[in-house]
């Protein structure tokens, strides 16, 4: 049987080949072409070394992309499992309309995250929703977005409400495999509510905060399509993150070398959190549990 | 025991999430010279801008682009996905222990970072605005976690079943394809929506390399209604909506089974 099963290796070889093709080969020519001071169209360009490497070090553009990528990144994350396991707490119990609500938290997540942040923009824009209940109570009208100060928490939350629907359903999923027995049995030694939720639910749904901040982290780390459609990186670079920093530098600012090279710090960055968090998780099992 | 507080909060939030959505609604429903609030109902309805959206969008012909390649992609994600996924879950070797971290590090790699070398590649092989660049894309890209969730699947298939099978006579691959391969209907429900979703609301890919209007999919033509200033807001109300439709339909029909697939996918993740 096991040399059978040597041979059914073959099934996965046209999945290796898109993998190579589409992966790895692009990978390290984005390796050679952030050496390069190439436009993105001609047909000469000219090895630099590690200048585009240095001015990712430099740029004040890169690194306000990259402190924003953080903050898209860390700050969506935070949000996302708050209001997650805030709404699988408040869905865990029945009550009258907890279906429609379930139906309606987790619509957002199906619906093109792009198109949901265009019908955001009618609420931010000055003359928009928002505005006008603050003009109703009195304020004067905020610049949501072109101020740049509250754009990026802005941001922050539109990509949480998109998506926190995915934490909600992942918590849910957690919360109902915790079997009742475990409650009633610290009830009767008489643990409080909080003690309940601290040394029951808690380490049960361990398994859960990992699957769900991994998700988020990476997800909010990529964050492309809602600040395109929201700001689309400005005003000024105030809120591009690096995704949409590479967009510009190629296709708008014909920086092809230095936009592979800020490609390599994108994932390096992601790489980089996603093996911190697992580090911590490991770290984390141990003292809760 | 404390029912009535937890409809409140929420309906508290499910307004947060349905407030775009009543806001588009107001602005699609209205015309240009209705300059009251984006709160308010429209005065006179004008269903005009639906039509004009069309027109104007092309939205047509971004639908059938839409579902072209949504399908032609999800179609060879799960065929691909199921066949790599086989021998993964049944060979042990060393050689599958690299080929599995090597598919589950691809799932990290943001595709931005991938950009310019693969527009370049693209611009090479004249796949720009083609439907087998997309879809390659798409394929390429979403594989990995229908990998996962086919591999935890078969996992959970007694492997007496293919002993049976070896020993009336099928060779490996016809164990595969039909004696396992049929088995695996309810994990690729899981597959179909997450890829399908995944697919069908694309807009990063699709905007590199969909530049042709005529190869543009809805989420394209939906950001150059907003995109372009001055162009008229109501319209494109009412094309966000037409766009967002389909999906909405499907998933109010099938909604256990979005939740679900996201879950299996999520706990491979």
């Amino acid at each position: 049987m096991r040399l059978l099963y040597r041979k059914a290796n073959a099934l996965y070889v046209p999945a290796l080949v898109l993998f190579a093709g589409l992966v790895v080969y692009p990978f390290l020519d984005g390796i050679r072409i952030s050496f390069t001071n190439w436009n993105g169209y001609s047909q000469d360009y000219a090895f630099i070394g590690v200048q585009n490497l240095k001015r990712l070090v430099d740029d004040d553009n890169v690194r306000t992309a990259f402190t924003n990528t953080l903050l898209y990144g860390f700050g969506s994350t935070l949000l996302q499992q708050l209001a997650g396991l805030g709404c699988a707490v408040l869905l865990d119990k029945p009550f009258r309309g907890r279906t429609v609500a379930r139906t309606i938290l987790y619509l957002p997540v199906l619906i093109s995250a792009v198109i949901m942040a265009y019908m955001w923009s009618y609420l931010f824009e000055y003359d928009g929703a928002l505005n006008d209940i603050v003009g109703l109570v009195g304020g004067e009208r905020v610049l949501w977005l072109s101020s740049g100060a509250l754009a990026v928490p802005l941001l922050i939350v539109v990509n949480t409400l998109q998506y926190m629907g995915v934490s909600m359903v992942i918590y849910m999923a957690g919360l109902q495999s915790i079997p009742g027995m475990y409650y009633e049995a610290a009830g009767l030694d008489g643990a409080s509510r909080w003690q309940l939720f601290r040394h029951v639910t808690v380490p049960l749904l361990y398994p859960a905060f990992v699957t769900s901040i991994t998700v988020n982290l990476i997800g909010g780390l990529k964050l492309f399509d809602i600040i395109r459609a929201l700001t689309n990186g400005g005003p000024g670079y105030k809120t591009h993150s690096l995704s949409t920093l590479i967009y510009s530098s190629y296709f708008e600012s014909q920086l092809a070398g230095f936009a592979s090279a800020i490609g390599l710090l994108l994932f390096v960055t992601v790489l980089c959190c996603a093996l911190a968090a697992q580090a911590v998780f490991r770290r984390l099992e141990v003292t809760l549990s | 025991m404390n029912r009535p507080w937890r409809s409140l909060v929420a309906v508290m939030i499910c307004l947060v999430q349905v407030v775009p959505l009543y806001i588009t609604v107001m602005v699609a429903l209205k015309p240009q010279t209705d300059l009251s609030s984006y709160w308010a109902w429209p005065e006179q309805p004008a269903p005009g801008n639906f039509a004009q959206a069309i027109e104007d969008g092309h939205l047509v012909r971004a639908g059938l682009n839409t579902f072209v390649i949504t399908a032609v992609s999800t179609l060879l994600v799960v065929i691909l996905g199921a066949m790599a996924a086989y021998p993964l879950a049944r060979h042990r070797s060393r050689l599958n222990a690299v080929v599995n971290t090597f598919i589950l590090s691809i799932l990290m790699i943001p595709a931005l970072s991938l950009l310019v070398p693969l527009y370049v590649i693209f611009v090479k092989t004249q796949a720009i605005s083609t439907y087998h660049g997309i879809i390659l894309t798409h394929v390429t890209f979403n594989l990995p976690l229908s990998i996962f969730m086919y591999a935890n699947f078969i996992r959970s298939i007694p492997r007496e079943l293919d002993e049976a099978a070896v020993l009336d006579g099928c060779s490996i691959y016809s164990v595969f394809f039909r004696v396992i391969l049929p088995l695996l209907k309810p994990v690729t429900v899981s597959v179909v929506l997450l890829t399908a979703g995944a697919v069908w609301n694309d807009f990063q890919y699709s905007l590199y390399f969909l530049q042709k209007p005529a190869m543009q999919v809805l989420t394209l033509s939906i950001a150059s209604f907003f995109g372009i200033s001055g162009s008229d807001p109501h319209v494109a109300a009412a094309g966000a909506l037409l766009a967002i439709a389909p999906m909405i339909l499907v998933y109010l029909v099938l909604q256990k089974y979005f939740v679900k697939g996201m879950i299996d996918g999520a706990l491979k993740g």
